[in-house]
C-alpha cells in the first residue's frame, strides 16, 4: 500500500476549493476550443459570426461538407495524410528501434560519437535544413512527391533516444543466452528484443503518426499541387481564400482532428506512460 | 584440372566473403545503424553544412556568388529581421516562464492525494498538444475574432470594450502567446507530473515528522527535486519558441505590419517567397547560434542553482 503524499496535514477546505477551481478551469479552457470547433462545423458562417456566438449544434453540416468538397478533394487529402503518416511511422519505427538497440546493447568503436552526434541534431532548428533540402529535392526530382515529405523526416533523433532508453533496461542475459542457443543477431533482435518493446514502439508510433499528421511547414514548401496536399496544407489553403467560410473551415479542421483524437483517446494511457518512460502512476 | 582448381579456389573465396558480410556479434551494431547513418548523413549533416556554406553566398538569377559575411552584415541592418528577432525574444521572455509556472502549478495540484480521477485531468489538458497546428490556429482565429469572437463577447459581458486581438501591435503578440500557451501547457504538465510522482514519499513523510507545512515542503522538497524537469521543460520550450512559425503564419500572417513576425517566418519569406537562399541560410544560422547560446545559459543557470 503506497502511502499518499501530504496526508498527515489536514487539507483545508480552502485549499481543496482552490485546487478544484484551478483544475476545472484548466480542463474547460483545454476542451472548449474542441467543442467550439465541432459545433461550428454544423453551423452556417452567419450563425458563427454573430453576437452572441452560437454555442449549440446547428443543421448546416451537409451544406458545409458540400462546400468543403467543392474547395478541396477531402477524400484525396485524407488518403494523402494517412499514407504519409502511416508509411513514415512504419519506417521510422524500424530504423529507430534498430539504431536504439545497437546503441543500447552493443559495445563498439564509435558508439559514443555516433550517439552524441545524433543527439546534437535535436538542437538544430528544422528551418536550417529546408533551403539545402529544397534544392536537393528539386534536383533529384523529388519535389511535390510524398517521399520528399517522408524520407528526410526519418532523421528523427528523439525516436532513437526514446528507443535507446527503453532498450537499456532490457536484460542483457536474455540476449546472451539466445546467442548460446544459436540465434542469429537479426533474429535475436526480431524475435527476442522487439516483442518486448511493444509499449515503447506503440508510444513512439502514435507520437510519430501525430507529428507527421500535423506537419505543416515542410509539406507547405515541398508539396505544390492540390492533389498532393496533406490536411494542414489543404486547411491553410482554405484560410487563404477571399471569403472565409468558417463553417466549412471548422468542418475541415474537425475532420482532420478526429482521427488523431480517437487514436489518442484509445491509447492515451500507454502513450503518455511510454513517452514518460513509465513514470506516470494513477 | 587447372580450371577445376580455379573454381574450387573461387568457391573458398566466395565462402570467405560471405562469412565476412554475414551479420555477427561484432559487426551487428554497424549493420543496425546503417540506415540511420545514411539518412542522417544525407538529410541532416549535409544540409547543415551546406546551409552554413550558402550563408556566405548570394543567390541571384539562378547563380550563387560569394559575398563573404555580406549576408550577416545585411541582417544587422535589416529592420524586418530586427523586428522578427525582437518579437521572438518577447515571446520567449513572457510566454516560456508563464507556461512553465502554469504547468508546474497544474501538475502540483493534480498530484495532490485528495484529487481523484487524475487521468481525466491529465488527458484533458494534454489534448491541445495533439491537435494539428493549423486546425487549432483556425479555431483561435475564430475565438479571437474582434467583432464576433467568443472572447470579446465574454469581455463585453463584463462591460469592457472588446480588444482588436489580431489587429493590434501588442494584442496580436498576446494572441500568439495565448495560443501557444493553450497548446503546450498540458504537454509540460504531464512531464512535470511524471517528475512529481518520482519524488519518493519517504522524503515527504520525514518532513511531516519534522512538522513542515505545505509551503515549506513545496520549496524545500518539491522544487529542488523538480529542478532537472523544470530545466528540461524550459529548454525544450525555448527551442520550440525560437523556431515558432505555424501560429504567426496562420493567425496573423506576421502582421499587423510585422508586429508578430518571427525569425522562422522571416526565414521562410526570405527563402521561399523572395528566393534569397543565401540570406535565408544566414538567418537560419543566427537561429542556431541563439538556440545554442540560450540552451547553454539555461543549463548553466540550472547547474549553478542546484
Amino acid at each position: 500500500m503506497i502511502k499518499e503524499k501530504n496526508n498527515s496535514i489536514k487539507t483545508t477546505t480552502a485549499v481543496k476549493v482552490f485546487t478544484f477551481v484551478i483544475l476545472f478551469a484548466a480542463v474547460f479552457v483545454s476542451l472548449y476550443p474542441f467543442y467550439q470547433m465541432f459545433v461550428s462545423s454544423t453551423l452556417k458562417t452567419g450563425e458563427i459570426l454573430k453576437i452572441p456566438p452560437t454555442m449549440s449544434p446547428g443543421s448546416n453540416l451537409a451544406m458545409n461538407l458540400k462546400n468543403l468538397k467543392d474547395k478541396i478533394n477531402i477524400g484525396r487529402v485524407m488518403l494523402n495524410s494517412i499514407f504519409v503518416a502511416t508509411v513514415y511511422t512504419f519506417l521510422t519505427l524500424i530504423i529507430n528501434s534498430l539504431a536504439g538497440y545497437a546503441l543500447a546493447k552493443f559495445d563498439f568503436k564509435g558508439r559514443n560519437i555516433i550517439f552524441v552526434l545524433i543527439m546534437g541534431t535535436m538542437m538544430i532548428p528544422a528551418q536550417v535544413l529546408y533551403i539545402p533540402q529544397f534544392t536537393m529535392m528539386t534536383s533529384i526530382g523529388w519535389a511535390n512527391k510524398f517521399r520528399a515529405v517522408i524520407v528526410p523526416a526519418l532523421a528523427n533523433a528523439f525516436g532513437i533516444f526514446l528507443m535507446r532508453q527503453n532498450m537499456m533496461s532490457f536484460p542483457t542475459s536474455l540476449i546472451e543466452s539466445a546467442r548460446i542457443d544459436g540465434y542469429s543477431e537479426l533474429s535475436i533482435f526480431l524475435r527476442i528484443v522487439l516483442p518486448n518493446m511493444k509499449p515503447a514502439l506503440g508510444a513512439l508510433g502514435i507520437y510519430n503518426f501525430m507529428s507527421q499528421w500535423g506537419n505543416f511547414m515542410w509539406p507547405l514548401i515541398i508539396l505544390s499541387t492540390k492533389d498532393m496536399y496533406t490536411f494542414p496544407v489543404a486547411l491553410a489553403s482554405l484560410d487563404g481564400l477571399m471569403y472565409k467560410d468558417y463553417g466549412m473551415m471548422m468542418l475541415g479542421a474537425s475532420i482532420s482532428t478526429i482521427p488523431v483524437l480517437v487514436m489518442f483517446l484509445l491509447f492515451q494511457k500507454q502513450f503518455i506512460a511510454g513517452l514518460m518512460g513509465g513514470a506516470i502512476k494513477e | 584440372m587447372y580450371l577445376w582448381r580455379d573454381l574450387g579456389d573461387r568457391g573458398v573465396n566466395m565462402k570467405e566473403i560471405f562469412r565476412q558480410v554475414k551479420i555477427n556479434q561484432k559487426n551487428a551494431p554497424y549493420y543496425f545503424l546503417t540506415p540511420v547513418i545514411i539518412i542522417f548523413a544525407i538529410f541532416m549533416i549535409y544540409p547543415i553544412a551546406k546551409s552554413f556554406i550558402l550563408s556566405f553566398y548570394e543567390f541571384k538569377a539562378g547563380e550563387y556568388s560569394f559575398v563573404g559575411i555580406g549576408n550577416y552584415t545585411n541582417l544587422v541592418k535589416d529592420n524586418i529581421f530586427k523586428k522578427a528577432l525582437f518579437n521572438t525574444l518577447i515571446y520567449l521572455v513572457f510566454q516560456v516562464p508563464v507556461m512553465v509556472f502554469l504547468s508546474l502549478l497544474l501538475a502540483y495540484l493534480m498530484d495532490q492525494s485528495f484529487v481523484k480521477w487524475k487521468a481525466i485531468y491529465r488527458v484533458s489538458v494534454f489534448l491541445p498538444a495533439i491537435t494539428s497546428l493549423v486546425a487549432y490556429s483556425l479555431i483561435f482565429k475564430l475565438l479571437l475574432n474582434s467583432e464576433y469572437g467568443l472572447i470579446n463577447f465574454l469581455i463585453g459581458l463584463f462591460g469592457f470594450d472588446g480588444v482588436n486581438w489580431l489587429g493590434g501591435n501588442i494584442s496580436a503578440k498576446i494572441s500568439i502567446m495565448l495560443a501557444i500557451t493553450w497548446r503546450w501547457t498540458g504537454y509540460n504538465t504531464v512531464i512535470m507530473l511524471a517528475g512529481l510522482q518520482n519524488i519518493p514519499n519517504e522524503i515527504y513523510e520525514a518532513a511531516d515528522i519534522d512538522g513542515a507545512n505545505r509551503i515549506q515542503k513545496f520549496f524545500k522538497i518539491t522544487m529542488p527535486n523538480m529542478k532537472p524537469i523544470i530545466l528540461f521543460s524550459a529548454i525544450t520550450s525555448t527551442i520550440g519558441t525560437l523556431q515558432l512559425f505555424d501560429e504567426p503564419y496562420i493567425l496573423t500572417n506576421g502582421g499587423p505590419d510585422g508586429a508578430t513576425i518571427t525569425v522562422a517566418q522571416y526565414l521562410y519569406n526570405s527563402g521561399f517567397r523572395y528566393i534569397k537562399f543565401g540570406y535565408a541560410a544566414a538567418i537560419s544560422y543566427v537561429l542556431v547560434a541563439l538556440i545554442a547560446l540560450l540552451s547553454y545559459v539555461q543549463f548553466k543557470v540550472g547547474e549553478k542553482e542546484s
